[in-house]
């Protein structure tokens, strides 16, 4: 059995297990800044979006952020590292209520609230971005990866920049 | 004016901390400045097509509402009950047949008239109005409304001169490069806070010499560079601006050793962020500042209004409104779509200047007594052939100083 069939007929439980520990795996890897492996839970033809909920809901197709391919995200990781100026930061990030939506021609698709806390040198944490994630995970290379995510912020406004990925 | 506010003997080479920070300059920049003489950017009529339709929005720090009537006309009216104030428009942008403030109801057609007060008459003979209270002295207040191919502006001011004078020729004929009277699309909406003066959001972007040293990912790129053909351009007040570059032919030189962040052998992964094709004539950005409240950004094929509101002498939002061509097909949306990507508070490019604006405001607050040196390119302000001055914030300047008398 390959793996994509291994996924297939996993139990709901354990499917929701493997979910939890990817999205654990995910957030870890952002908020300890390891953002070198970020594209690595993403497959080569993917979508990541930074939507505020103000386009989505009214169709208009501005994101915030846009990566269309797993390169995409690594040129945001060299923006990151390399040419962005500013200031220092930390970020955590939460997800709960996950939501798996089942199977469709292969494709996972899982829901999650999330909530981005941002702590900056002489402020308090602030709630820094909450909303859903919208996604859509295939497997790839023995494990689930992720084909799409959207991150749909609910706040009109972003407190001044969105430098990390959410 | 007190004595604290002495603009410093240089002139409009030195620009005195206090202006960012103090609360009485900021009062008088909202009653001189935003409800004075100026022609205010609201909206694009793109975001209103149908009668009915408005967009709640601000100018300085005041809100308004922009709709569109039964009649097709465009309506300004201040955002605030002629009853009691109540900011009665709640949503950012909808549909109405007429405004009603939910706390005692007074209702308001498209235009502003008031047209119902309940209990007007009273109830069971008790109360009501005054008999001689005229529903024509007590509607929404209207501002002075002017549109050019697509774009409307408004204007608290009674007395001002047609737009197209406001803006002056060199000014219009930009203008009228990107809004040529074309249908016009949204694209989508951006905001952010950023956490300094506004004016800050305008040197910066009058600022075509920090362009080449701040942005790396600009230099890296090859995007922008100290030594590309470029311009920069004012109307005859000094109060409107424009950084114009094209491409040439550009190579490591000596001058561009002094950009220390110059990285050889750089790319992107993707390119298709970098992939822009020739839209416009002659030049590949240009972007325009409009006072007191507008940029208009042609950085290659993205196109968006950046809206500048007031929050207080500490803090801005800019409101970001992308557009594209309603001929536009799926392709050039796309390449629009994807070069927004450099801008925004999440921007490749822009990202450098918000968090820049924070740091200058973190320096120039807790300093009024300081001063910013202003000379790169001379001590006064004209139009000039390259982009390493500082003249279109000089300019931006000595016409401030003009409007607020200090
Ligand atoms: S304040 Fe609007 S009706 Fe009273
Ligand atoms: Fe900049």
């Amino acid at each position: 059995m390959n793996t994509a069939e291994r996924y297939l007929t996993l139990n709901s439980r354990d499917l929701r297990l493997e979910l939890e520990e990817l999205y654990a795996a995910y957030t870890a890897c952002l908020d300890e800044e390891r953002f070198e492996e970020w594209p690595e839970f993403f497959v080569e033809q993917c979508l990541y979006k930074i939507v505020p909920r103000e386009n989505f809901e009214r169709g208009l197709p501005l994101a915030t952020w846009l990566c269309e391919s797993k390169g995409y995200l690594a040129d945001r990781v060299t923006a990151i590292r390399k040419t962005a100026v500013y200031a220092p930061r930390t970020m955590r990030r939460m997800v709960s209520g996950l939501r798996v939506l089942g199977w469709k021609e292969g494709v996972l698709e899982v829901r999650a609230n999330y909530v981005a806390l941002e702590t900056l040198q002489d402020e308090f944490t602030r709630v820094f971005n909450t909303g859903q994630y919208r996604d859509k995970l295939v497997a790839d290379g023995g494990r689930l990866k992720f084909k799409e995510k959207l991150c749909i912020f609910d706040s009109l406004l972003v407190p001044n920049s969105l430098i990390y990925p959410l | 004016m007190g004595a604290r506010h002495v603009w410093p003997q240089e002139g409009i080479s030195r620009i005195p901390y206090w202006i960012y920070s103090d609360p009485e300059i900021y009062a008088r920049e909202q009653e001189r400045i935003f409800c004075g003489p100026s022609w205010n950017y609201v909206a694009l009529e793109a975001e209103l097509p149908r009668s009915g339709d408005f967009k709640r929005t601000f100018i300085g720090e005041k809100p308004v509402v922009v709709v569109r009537d039964q009649q097709g006309s465009i309506n300004v009216v201040e955002n605030r009950c002629a009853h009691r104030g109540v900011q009665f428009c709640q949503r950012h942008l909808g549909n109405a047949v007429e405004f009603m403030c939910p706390y005692h109801q007074w209702t308001y057609d498209l235009k502003g008239n008031l047209i119902g007060v309940p209990f007007r008459r009273g109830v069971k003979k008790q109360g009501g109005m005054p008999a001689d209270f005229d529903p024509k002295n007590h509607g929404l207040r209207r501002l002075r409304v002017a549109c050019r191919h697509g774009v409307i502006f408004a204007s608290f001011a009674s007395e001002l001169e047609p737009l197209e004078e406001y803006f002056g020729p060199s000014m219009l004929a930009l203008f009228d490069r990107v809004f040529d009277g074309r249908e016009l699309r949204v694209l989508g909406y951006s905001r952010q806070l950023t956490p300094a003066n506004w004016k800050l959001m305008f040197e910066n972007i009058k600022d075509p010499y920090h362009a080449s040293l701040l942005h790396v990912f600009l230099l890296s790129f090859g995007l922008f560079r100290a030594d590309q053909p470029s311009k920069v351009q004012m109307d005859a007040t000094g109060r409107h601006g424009a950084l114009i570059s094209w491409r040439g032919d550009q190579k490591k030189t000596e001058d561009n050793a002094d950009m220390k962040s110059l990285i050889d052998n750089f790319k992107l992964q993707d390119a298709t962020l970098l992939e822009p094709v020739r839209e416009f004539p002659e030049y590949t950005v240009v972007m325009t500042t409009l006072w007191p409240n507008l940029i208009i950004q042609q950085q290659s094929n993205t196109l968006a209004m950046r809206q500048l509101i007031t929050r207080g002498p500490a803090a801005f939002e800019l409101a970001w409104t992308y557009f594209g061509y309603a001929a536009d097909d799926e392709d050039m949306t796309r390449r629009r779509l994807r070069q927004a990507n450099l801008m925004g508070p999440a921007g490749f490019v822009s990202i450098d200047d918000s968090e820049v604006m924070k740091f200058s405001q973190a320096g120039v607050g807790p300093y009024p007594e300081g001063a910013g040196v202003m000379e790169m390119g001379g001590r006064d302000w004209k139009d000039e052939q390259h982009m390493v001055t500082e003249s279109v914030i000089r300019a931006f300047y000595a016409y401030y100083r003009q409007v607020m008398q200090i």
